[in-house]
């Protein structure tokens, strides 16, 4: 049941297509409409490595509560290729509905060249145990079979239609509009407002507000053909809905940019890398922004050195498209030296190439945050897809020992603060920090509540802008919690020198062994520091009933399905059970860990990785283990029905590891 | 705030015993560093030097500036950073052949494609010193130093062709003992509006037994006339020849280009040093960057306000929230 008793309620929608044929327009479209009616929305994508050709999907899950995760089944597959629905029909639940193109009813399978030998076979098998052919019409046949409603849509003819009302003969351009039609098809089965889908086109095509226009009329001929040619009985319907929120629609590499510009983030390297790079592409879009004007009583703080410059009413931040990461985090690095909070964001394979960097801003105790959206590794691995494979490498990532913070976010909300807190732990505790995040996050869309900015507060450490007491500066000098204040390059009277050696409280080379342990201890005594100051509610979060006997936990952004399964479960009657989610992975917060799992009987580890990474950590730092490992390593996000089965599963046989790998 | 006192050689030394090996060329590339810092009259908080990993690139060290010894063959992100962060500061990277064209050599090439205006000096002595003498990018093939088991297998790199078509916009080569010359074209480097590359010839008396002080002076080839040994450098200025592009024009950058790039493949009995090549109609990257965001140039990263006085954030993303906020 839902907090007040009420059954959730929610629809399961899915598009697909060959990529670049404007599946994620569309679903963004269908997303911002829906969100626009009232309801809340999650959406996961789904594309291969290519940029055109191969199949890509969206699954959209809207609600009339906050959703945080998809489903396995589907309630309306819209389609407008033969592909999805070779791939997808077999989703669809009973009662569900199928949108098509009449016009590919003959299409066969074998002629797909773009789905795999293994799911052709899968398919083949399926039809071939419902003695039936090959086409799309046996597909849709078989559905049927299984109380699947289907929607033919003559998609040329009512494109014609569209192009005869707006006196546009072009086919090529009319043809780029049947994405939208399968959307608006989809708000007529549904019986959603078609004026909603106005504001959608605008979300999903911006200003453009001659493409909107001409979308929307294709829009109502497709909705008026639905409702005129099918019956309306299909089981769920979306009317406009009351919602007092506030909220945006957003995916995750655009929240982490804007919070990045709201965390004081001035510089930001990167080289090209998916799925990480559309956030230094958002940045580069919104590099000028303007200035709030202050509160009463309070003033901007100029830096030391702006000096000779006029003020200004705007903000700038400088992306840089580097050679490759090596450079991409060393710039980062320059920056930062030049008193610029200053950042970079990558994926498993930049970071990997990042480690060297990394060790010289931990021995040069560097602020510096590193954004990494995890994929499917190793190596090139599974660029377009999910995995959380990266946390053990990110702890242990670079030679030698130095201190570092690894915070990962269970969702977008938390990835907003959590990029702001980046920054803040960065400058505080002159470490660097990555921040971790995965492909689930980056380019899943979801309504949430906006920020409050207002609750934010940069938090810059011993930062001083000048250093004028006369004393010789000491960039490492010795103090009791191993913190030195920091200046920037041309400072006056701040003179200082760093080097990836060992060094001296100057910063010159230093092999002395004294020093040397004296150094070590500095810098790696902060972790201590680091431990005792940052508050709980920061390290971790915990959900459910605390004095359950079976606990979850987990990190990242497995939160969303397994909060949704939590429901479930406890729906079902399944329970009690408690969840811990593991925020900050390094120092990790074995106190708080061993504290909370006092009482568990069963630690039921859910991750996205083989080995169950955050358990073997704990494992290390706590000397507890987990009980039951839930896994997966697909390259596909956990659902939460998914999440919901394998709990299920270990509570009735006390399976030990199960391996999940649902979704195409 | 303003210099009252002269600056002089001395504001710009560390007290730091210098580990070089006696008679390293390193000591007049580090001098004439601090000549041209203290005849441009800088003052040493506005200046940082960037340096790779190896024996030249303990330099920062010595020198009573900013200093930042870097990561191996990355100095220039380090330096083309902290420049477009706060264009204030003169930056200077500095490191050696097998630091910048060896594991650096990326970086080599990206920064020509950049114009930050920044100095970048090489030092070229044909070894991987640190290490105990392997064979550097700009050795020549068959060429077997002592240190080397067996005659070197690869071809030389040439920095100076190399640096032309990269794009740096002020190329030039200088000698580690003719001090007085290299500190002049440091300072032009400095001066100039866009990424100076400065190549050091420079022996390494540990190392290099074939390109040493008394090779390089010529001292293998005695004039029958004059009893004298005859020099293998020569300087450029001294010949007429001027690299400089004189319009903004295409053409004329690329004849120039051409007849730099023959110049830097002369070797052995004679040896060009000085400009090669220098264009100043390129524009410099701080102006490229203010031909998209024109307030970048008023307000670079490091001069800007982040926050007020009470902590909180100045950036207004509300525009940016707009954009995405749901409309009922």
């Amino acid at each position: 049941m839902g907090k007040n008793g009420k059954k959730k309620f929610t629809l399961s929608w899915m598009i697909g297509g060959a990529q670049g044929s404007g599946v994620d327009s569309s679903a963004n479209l269908f997303s911002y409409s829906i969100a626009s009616a009232g309801y809340y929305v999650f959406g996961k994508r789904e594309y291969y490595s290519n940029i055109k050709g191969e199949h890509s999907y969206f699954n959209v899950v809207a609600s009339d509560s906050p959703v945080r995760s998809t489903v396995d089944s589907v309630h309306i597959l819209a389609s407008f290729d033969a592909e999805t629905v070779f791939r997808h029909a077999w989703e669809v639940e009973e009662g569900g509905g199928i949108i098509y193109d009449v016009a590919l009813e003959n299409e066969r399978l074998r002629n797909i060249p773009t789905i795999e030998e293994r799911v052709k076979a899968e398919v083949a098998e399926r039809l071939k145990n419902e003695n039936v052919g090959e086409t799309l019409r046996d597909v849709l046949t078989v559905a049927k079979r299984r109380g699947v409603r289907v929607y033919p849509i003559p998609y040329m003819d009512l494109i014609k239609k569209t192009g005869e009302i707006i006196g546009e003969q072009q086919l090529t351009l009319l043809l780029r509009m049947v994405n939208t039609m399968a959307v608006a098809a989809s708000f007529a089965i549904l019986k959603a407002d078609i004026n909603r889908l106005h504001r959608g086109l605008s979300y999903a095509f911006r200003a453009k507000k001659a493409v909107v226009d001409m979308n929307f009329t294709a829009c109502k001929v497709v909705y008026d053909y639905v409702k005129d040619n099918f019956s309306d009985d299909f089981p769920i319907t979306l009317p406009n809905r009351k919602n007092d929120e506030d909220l945006i629609l957003v995916n995750g590499t655009t929240i982490v940019g804007i919070a990045k510009i709201v965390a004081g983030c001035r510089f930001q390297s990167y080289y090209p890398i998916t799925p990480a790079a559309d956030e230094s592409v958002y940045l580069e879009d919104k590099q000028v922004f303007n200035l709030n004007p202050v509160s009463d009583g309070d003033e901007y703080e100029y830096p030391h050195l702006a000096e000779s410059r006029q003020l200004s009413d705007k903000g700038h931040i400088l992306v840089f498209q580097s050679e490759d990461e090596l450079a991409a985090i060393d710039m980062a690095i320059g920056a930062s030296l030049a008193g610029v909070r200053a950042a970079t964001s990558t994926s498993g394979p930049g970071f990997s190439l990042m480690a060297e960097g990394l060790g010289w801003a931990g021995i040069n105790e560097v602020p510096v945050v590193v954004t990494v959206f995890q994929r499917g590794g190793p190596s090139t691995g599974l660029p377009t897809r999910h995995e959380q494979g990266d946390l053990l490498f990110t702890i242990f990532a670079g030679h030698g020992e130095f201190p570092r913070i690894v915070i990962a976010s269970g969702d977008m909300t938390e990835a907003f603060y959590d990029t702001i807190k980046a920054f803040n732990y960065a400058e505080k505790f002159q470490v660097p920090v990555i921040h971790l995040l995965d492909k689930s996050l980056a380019n899943s869309t979801q309504t949430i509540p906006i920020p409050s900015v207002n609750e934010v507060l940069l938090d810059r450490g011993l930062f001083i802008n000048e250093h004028l007491d006369g004393k010789t500066y000491k960039r490492f000098e010795f103090t009791d919690d191993g913190i030195s204040p920091r200046a920037p390059l041309g400072t006056r009277g701040a003179i200082f020198w760093n080097t990836g050696d060992e060094h001296d409280e100057l910063g010159h080379i230093s092999e002395d062994p004294v020093i040397r342990t004296r150094m070590m201890e500095k810098r790696m005594g902060k972790l201590e520091i680091i431990k005792e100051s940052i508050p709980a509610s920061d390290k971790i979060a915990t959900y459910g009933d605390p004095g359950a006997k079976d606990w979850i936990i987990s990190w990242g952004s497995t939160k969303g399905p397994i909060l949704d399964a939590l429901e479930m479960l406890e729906e079902e009657g399944v329970g009690p059970i408690g969840f811990l989610q593991v925020k900050i992975l390094h120092p990790f917060p074995a106190e708080l860990c061993l504290e909370t799992l006092q009482s568990a009987g069963r630690i039921i580890d859910i991750e996205q990785n083989y080995s169950g990474q955050m358990g073997r950590l704990m494992a290390m730092e706590t000397g507890l283990r987990p009980t039951n490992l839930i896994l997966k390593y697909s390259g596909r996000p956990f659902t939460s029905t998914e999440i919901r089965d394998a709990v299920k599963e270990v509570l009735a046989r006390n399976t030990k590891r199960i391996v999940m790998n649902r979704g195409g | 705030m303003t210099v009252t006192q002269k600056l002089t050689m001395a504001h710009f030394r560390t007290p730091l015993f210098n580990d070089w090996c006696p008679g390293c060329g390193d000591f007049g590339i580090l001098s004439s560093i601090q000549m041209a810092l203290a005849e441009l009259q800088i003052e040493p908080h506005r200046v940082v030097v960037f340096s790779g990993i190896g024996c030249s690139s303990k330099t920062p060290h010595y020198i009573n500036t900013y200093g930042i010894h870097t990561v191996h063959g990355r100095p220039l992100p380090f330096a083309l950073a902290a420049k477009l962060a706060n264009p204030d500061l003169t930056v200077l990277a500095v490191g050696g052949d097998g630091d910048g064209l060896g594991i650096g050599a990326g970086h080599f090439v990206a920064a020509g494609r950049r114009n930050v205006d920044i100095t970048y000096i090489l030092y070229d002595n044909g070894v991987y010193g640190l290490t105990k003498g392997q064979a550097s990018p700009t050795l020549r093939r068959g060429l077997k130093t002592k240190a080397l088991p067996r005659p070197n297998l690869n071809d030389a790199v040439n920095p100076i062709a190399l640096a032309v078509v990269c794009g740096y916009t002020f190329v030039a080569r200088g000698y580690a003992y003719d001090t007085r010359h290299l500190k002049e074209l440091i300072k032009l480097g400095i001066q100039h509006k866009g990424t100076s590359f400065i190549q050091v010839l420079q022996p390494c008396p540990t190392y290099n037994d074939l390109h040493t002080k008394e090779w390089y002076a010529g001292e293998d080839r005695i004039d029958p006339e004059t009893k004298k040994p005859i020099p293998r450098l020569y300087k450029l200025e001294e010949t007429g020849y001027d690299g400089e592009v004189k319009s903004p024009s295409d053409e004329e950058a690329v004849a120039k280009a051409v007849e730099a790039i023959k110049k830097s493949y002369e070797w052995g009995d004679r040896i060009p040093i000085g400009v090669f090549y220098r264009n100043p109609y390129v524009p410099s990257y701080d102006q490229r960057i203010a031909s998209v965001a024109p307030i970048y140039l008023q307000s670079p990263p490091a001069q800007q306000p982040i926050r007020t006085r009470s902590m909180k954030p100045v950036a207004n993303v509300s525009p940016l929230f707009d954009e995405l906020r749901v409309h009922y």
